[in-house]
């Protein structure tokens, strides 16, 4: 037996400082995502939370990932990986978090 | 009048400076959004607590903050700026083709009589108006779509439309201006733009005297006299009697006539402010002295103001965007540096002091005269 509810997963999502400041959250927050949980999924939900972090993680036209950010979890990097791509049982059981991290950069 | 509110623009935040009428004593607010670039902040003339930030960064791209409390608290606001159809391309530096390409909001001018609207300038060149407190744009596309358009090409700093003056005897009547694109004015509220360069000579392009192409760095007016156009281009102090339509050159004695940043004084609008800058190569002053210009004629003759300013080691830049004047009967001039310094003079020019001198580079300020 299946339902929406059933279906509905408790994810946990890492954000980089300025987005935590902009969103006024802390370093981690948890959202409903509905199955099969995928970056694209989880970003939207986030999008959705938090508002006004709509076009900072991805271009609202296009939905393209922002080019100096990069979206890690299980010590793998999932960036250039399909964005309909199902993430790991452990992030989709909230087990362990996606990263959204923006790149290093500047000397 | 009691007061006044800076606005300062930072590459690391915001800043808002306050005073009485004398602007001696300043309280410093901020930074505001540290950490991110705020290219501009203006408040809106019709509701001085209605305060507008365009907050940007090369990791999470553009985000608009409003106040409605004089910059107490803020709220994030609409930052869609979507390009009115297929916007197609404009030359790139090596003049081939190039899309347009939203980058960043450089310039905000709240309406002078609408309490909601506000208009924005944009990277890759665009303007931008909202009638609803900057929730929603909608581009004024016939200013992109102008014949001219697929030929603009980028300055230095981008092709970014920087300056948005509006004619508060007209309100049909909008100047703005593109580096490299030039000065545009638009008689119909925006619907349709004519390049107004007539008299702009820039030796660094293949046709010196083209229609469009000049760097412009800045125009400002006085509110009395709004068809009197004072330009700082990127070489050439420049001077309009006729809304644009044709200019002169009014560098006289200044001796040099690179700079970005111009105002006019706020009781005397043949009274003009500029710092000469050594060169588009070195962006610093001449000799490490740092000196605003002011002209009473109109431009041509032009007196050096320094009792205050560094005169020696100093090599700061004054950015397009980072001179202002208040409205208070003793004229206040003010600007910032790209060494974080903010000075004021509270006797349109005669003196001047550091508000701040250690905040990060300044990248914008605007006055606001409280009542």
């Amino acid at each position: 037996m299946s339902g929406a509810g059933e279906a509905n997963r408790r994810v946990r999502v890492m954000l980089p400082y300025h987005l935590r400041n902009l969103a006024h959250v802390g370093s981690e927050i948890e959202l409903e995502v509905a199955a099969p949980v995928t970056v694209r999924s989880i970003v939207d939900a986030v999008e959705a939370r938090y508002p006004m972090l709509l076009g900072t993680i991805r271009d609202q036209g296009t939905k393209q990932r922002r080019p100096f950010l990069r979206f890690f979890a299980c010590e793998e990097d999932l960036s250039h990986e399909s964005l309909d791509k199902e993430l790991p049982d452990a992030v989709a059981e909230g087990k362990e978090p996606l990263l959204i991290v923006g790149a290093i950069a500047g000397g | 009048m009691s007061g006044v509110r800076v606005l300062v623009g930072t590459k690391k935040g915001a800043f808002i400076l306050s005073s009485d009428g004398k602007r001696d004593k300043w309280d410093v607010s901020g930074p505001h959004f540290g950490g991110w670039e705020i290219y501009h902040l203006k408040g809106s003339p019709v509701n001085p607590d209605r305060i507008y930030a365009s907050q940007t960064s090369g990791w999470f791209g553009q985000v608009m903050q409003r106040s409605s409390d004089g910059g107490k608290t803020w709220e994030t606001v609409g930052n869609k700026y979507e390009y009115d159809g297929v916007p197609g391309t404009h030359q790139w530096y090596d003049g081939t083709p190039h899309p347009w390409e939203f980058k960043r909001v450089w310039h905000l001018e709240p309406s002078l009589t609408e309490r909601e609207t506000v208009y924005a300038g944009i990277e890759d060149a665009a303007l931008f108006k909202s009638t609803d407190g900057g929730a929603s744009w909608t581009e004024l596309s016939g200013l992109r779509k102008h014949d001219s358009g697929p030929h603009w090409q980028p300055g230095a700093g981008g092709m970014c439309l920087h300056t948005i003056v509006l004619d508060p005897k007209n309100k049909d009547r909008i100047y703005i201006a593109i580096s490299a694109a030039g000065a545009f004015r638009s008689d119909d509220a925006g619907a349709t733009w004519k390049p107004i360069n007539k008299g702009l000579v820039s030796d660094t392009m293949p046709n010196p005297t083209a229609e469009v192409g000049h760097c412009v760095h800045r125009i400002a007016i006085h509110p009395s006299k709004p068809d009197t156009l004072y330009m700082q281009k990127h070489w050439h102090v420049m001077r309009s009697d006729n809304a644009g339509d044709q200019r002169q050159k009014v560098i006289g004695n200044l001796p040099t006539d690179f700079g970005f940043c111009i105002d006019v004084h706020a009781h005397e609008p043949e009274t003009v402010y500029v710092v000469p800058i050594k060169s588009d190569s070195l962006h610093y002053p001449i000799d490490g002295a740092l000196k605003v210009y002011r002209s009473r004629t109109g431009g041509n003759e032009w007196e050096p103001l320094t009792n205050g300013l560094p005169q020696k080691d100093c090599y700061v830049n004054v950015l397009r965007d980072a001179m202002a004047v208040d409205r208070l009967d003793d004229c206040g001039v003010y600007f910032g540096t790209t060494g974080g310094q903010v000075y004021c003079s509270p006797d349109g020019g005669d003196s001047w002091k550091p508000i701040v001198h250690d905040l990060p580079s300044v990248l914008s300020v605007e006055v606001q005269t409280l009542p």
